[in-house]
């Protein structure tokens, strides 16, 4: 009886608080965007997991302390560790869901390839940027992933399309290193069909993950090999090793190029002077010498309300987090000026992502001029088919060193549709959508 | 025809092509066996002594090098060594204290779910406490070599002698010889061996198997310092590492569970077994051989020989 009683008065009180919470909801306070981060902290990948997270909730937070959110609604946003764990990014994806998220960034494409057939059920788009499934930068066939601001397949080509620049690709050997993963097996099939269209020879180094800091099999066959420039699709403590055994067999790191998940501050801070002349790809500026970052550090960092160290500030990483808070806060501004509501959901989300427009005179009002090239949501084209630049690191710093380079469109934008094709082929209740 | 001549004639043929790089190869598989024979040996003194397979060996490594590495920035990186060794001195304490002695008796399967459930903390704390972004080596700080050599005897010969490859061999072959010495010559030494072969009757002569746990797991602690120092030192400290000790038990099939000397033979056989594989070999399975080579060996062994080159055949009477 007495339980009964305890029960009975535990809900009556629990109502009673919760009321003036449901008035306030309903005339428009408390109201916020929840966005769901599906970091990793922890484990071997934490290096780079950790500055993207920081990075891209302390974009969030600026917006709040300054602009009191987006749209006058603040944003919430929520981690959930992963560990780079597809059935951990699941368990993330699954426990927030239902919290009203308007996106998810898993940060892996192990965990990207399992929740793009979840989106379309969910209604929550799915915005892996610069990684996960190269294909789903086809709208048509993709509504509800996108790659914004470009894919993996069109970063490789762009980084082809350097070297061609360098002394030609013709009659070259291309070493490819990569995480024998989902991400670093992903460009393989671009690789197989653009060699024998441009006439180069490429060679596979798979790591295996549990191998990452124990290369010297894969850097004995480089030497066996004698590629002419060695490309890397690395993550987490992998790109560090990899670049010491270049070093240690004298490759010439000039030759060598990481994508733009292989280098960071977190990848050649402790090579150091060891890993100078080491290139990789980018698309995100470095640096705190942007208006917004400079408010990211007056409002949040200085404030003290960050986990980043303040020195970490600016560091490619952190600043690619940031770079993806600002594309999400992109398309929710779009979608509330679509739809006309301050508080949308995933659907308006997916119009927004679908519509904003990231141009030039839109950095510059962010505070990002210069920091990353233009781009522009579409419903065909769900990558934007971006631009990358490539960096040198100078023993102790990244420094850019080549201006934007397109990718191969023409070259590459058929293999990603006939690679959609392909994905949805045998799921015959796939939702696709037209595009005018 | 094919793939007989990928498999009996190419890998011949490119041995005698580029000498060079074969002699690498050895060197390599022999510093990287070096280096995995020093993980199993952690293992190994800690199963001897308690028949505990300690899943935590592989967090220790990481756990030692990372409290080093942070030490160091604060003060010299030799007082912070020192420092390193109290801290696994007591955390080899704490271990005997709140995980060992209360599970006295238990089944070994639940000493195992501990030392499991201790990885598990470890991690937590050691993430909590140092972060998880990877560190670079105190190497130079600690005196170790940097650099390289090149060996070239011949016109067109380049094999290259990393400074830390061969500190690493020099430096685990002394804590090999050292740790023999302890455990055959010392009276702490003599008091573990009889606690290996019966718990029982150790305790009958008066031996404290609390305090030999205590030391055998410091011992251990010891083992995994070096060893995070010295793969740190080859790459760099970070929570990668923790899986490279999971090499270590196939290094522990094919040696033996119990034997020192297992431990480096079997380090080994598997060190250079997987480079020379992987450089000649790998080719035929598209590359990336290393990361299975070690377990389809210890599973021949296995089958074959469970008890590994160097343990003792286990007779049951039934």
């Amino acid at each position: 009886m007495k339980l009964k009683h305890l029960i009975l008065g535990g809900a009556v009180a629990a109502m009673t608080a919760a009321a003036p919470l449901t008035a306030a909801m309903a005339d428009g306070h408390g109201k916020e965007l929840y966005i769901p981060n599906l970091s990793y902290r922890t484990g071997p990948f934490a290096g780079g997991g950790i500055p993207f997270a920081n990075g891209f909730n302390d974009y969030f937070a600026m917006l709040n302390e300054r602009d009191g959110g987006i749209g006058g609604v603040k944003i919430k946003v929520e981690e959930c560790e992963t560990g780079y764990n597809a059935q951990k990014g699941v368990e993330c994806y699954e426990s927030t869901k239902g919290n009203g998220a308007l996106v998810y960034n898993p940060l892996s494409t192990g965990i990207t390839l399992q929740l793009i057939p979840k989106a379309p059920v969910d209604k929550i788009p799915v915005l892996s940027m610069g990684y996960g499934l190269s294909a789903a930068a086809v709208g048509t066939k993709f509504p509800w992933t996108f790659t914004y601001p470009t894919s993996y397949w069109s970063q490789m080509s762009s980084i082809l399309k350097y070297i061609d620049a360098n002394g030609g690709l013709q009659g070259k050997k291309i070493g490819f290193i990569y995480l024998d993963a989902g991400y670093g097996r992903e460009p393989i099939p671009l690789l197989e069909k653009l060699a024998p269209q441009l006439g180069f020879e490429w060679v596979g180094f798979p790591v295996a993950g549990k191998d990452m800091q124990n290369q010297s099999s894969q850097w004995l066959n480089v030497r066996k090999e004698r590629p002419d420039w060695m490309i890397m699709w690395g993550w987490g403590a992998m790109n560090a090793t990899a670049v010491r055994e270049a070093v240690k067999i004298r490759f010439p790191l000039d030759r060598f190029i990481g994508n733009w998940w292989a280098g960071a501050h977190a990848d050649l801070d402790p090579v150091g002077e060891d890993g100078k002349g080491y290139k990789a790809a980018n698309f995100s500026g470095v640096g705190t010498d942007f208006p917004a970052l400079q408010d990211v550090k007056k409002y949040v960092v200085d404030a003290g309300k960050s986990q980043v160290e303040p020195d970490k500030v600016g560091d490619v990483l952190y600043n690619r987090g940031l770079f993806n808070a600002v594309l999400i806060a992109e398309a929710i501004k779009t979608a509330q000026e679509m739809t006309g509501k301050d508080v949308v959901t995933g659907e308006d989300m997916r119009m927004g992502f679908e519509n904003f427009d990231l141009n030039e005179a839109r950095l510059k009002e962010l505070g990002l001029e210069g920091f990353t090239g233009a781009v522009k949501g579409s419903c065909a084209d769900h990558e934007g088919a971006g631009a990358i630049f490539i960096q040198q690191w100078n023993g102790s710093d990244w420094e850019r060193t080549s201006d934007l380079i397109t990718p191969m469109t023409d070259v590459v934008r058929p293999l990603l549709e006939e690679a959609a094709e392909n994905y949805i082929s045998d799921k015959p209740n796939w939702q696709t959508q037209e595009c005018s | 025809m094919e793939l007989l001549n990928e498999i009996f004639i190419e890998p011949f043929v490119l041995m005698a092509d580029i000498p060079d790089l074969f002699v690498q190869t050895i060197w390599e598989g022999f510093v990287s066996g070096i280096l995995y024979a020093l993980i199993a040996l952690g293992f190994v003194l800690i199963f001897k002594a308690s028949g505990v397979f300690n899943f935590a060996q592989g967090i220790m490594v990481v756990f030692a090098a990372l409290a080093l590495v942070s030490l160091s920035q604060f003060m010299p990186a030799w007082i912070a060594l020192i420092l390193t060794i109290g801290i696994m001195a007591l955390l080899a304490i704490g271990i005997e204290r709140a995980v060992l002695r209360p599970l006295v008796g238990q089944d070994d399967a639940i000493l195992l779910m501990a030392t499991i459930g201790l990885t598990l903390f470890l991690q937590g704390v050691g993430e909590t406490v140092f972060g998880g972004e990877p560190k670079a080596m105190v190497t130079e700080e600690l005196g170790l070599p940097t650099g390289s050599t090149d060996w070239s005897p011949f016109e067109g010969w380049r094999v290259t002698l990393q400074h830390i490859d061969v500190a690493a061999v020099v430096i685990a072959t002394l804590m090999v010889i050292g740790l023999a010495i302890f455990f055959s010559k010392t009276r702490i030494g003599r008091a573990l061996r009889a606690v290996a072969d019966d718990h029982t009757a150790a305790l009958s002569v008066g031996i404290s198997l609390n305090q030999i746990w205590a030391i055998v797991w410091f011992a251990a602690g010891i083992v995994a310092l070096v060893t995070g120092i010295m793969w740190g030192a080859r790459s760099d400290v970070s929570f990668a590492l923790e899986v490279i000790a999971l090499k270590a038990l196939a290094v522990l099939i094919l040696g033996g569970f119990t034997s020192i000397p297992g431990a480096i033979v079997g380090g080994l056989i598997i060190g250079i077994g997987e480079k020379v594989f992987e450089v000649y070999w790998g080719g035929i399975f598209g590359g990336g051989v290393e990361a299975w080579f070690a377990y389809v060996l210890a599973l021949i062994f296995l089958l074959f020989r469970p008890q590994g080159l160097f343990g003792e055949k286990i007779i049951e009477r039934v």
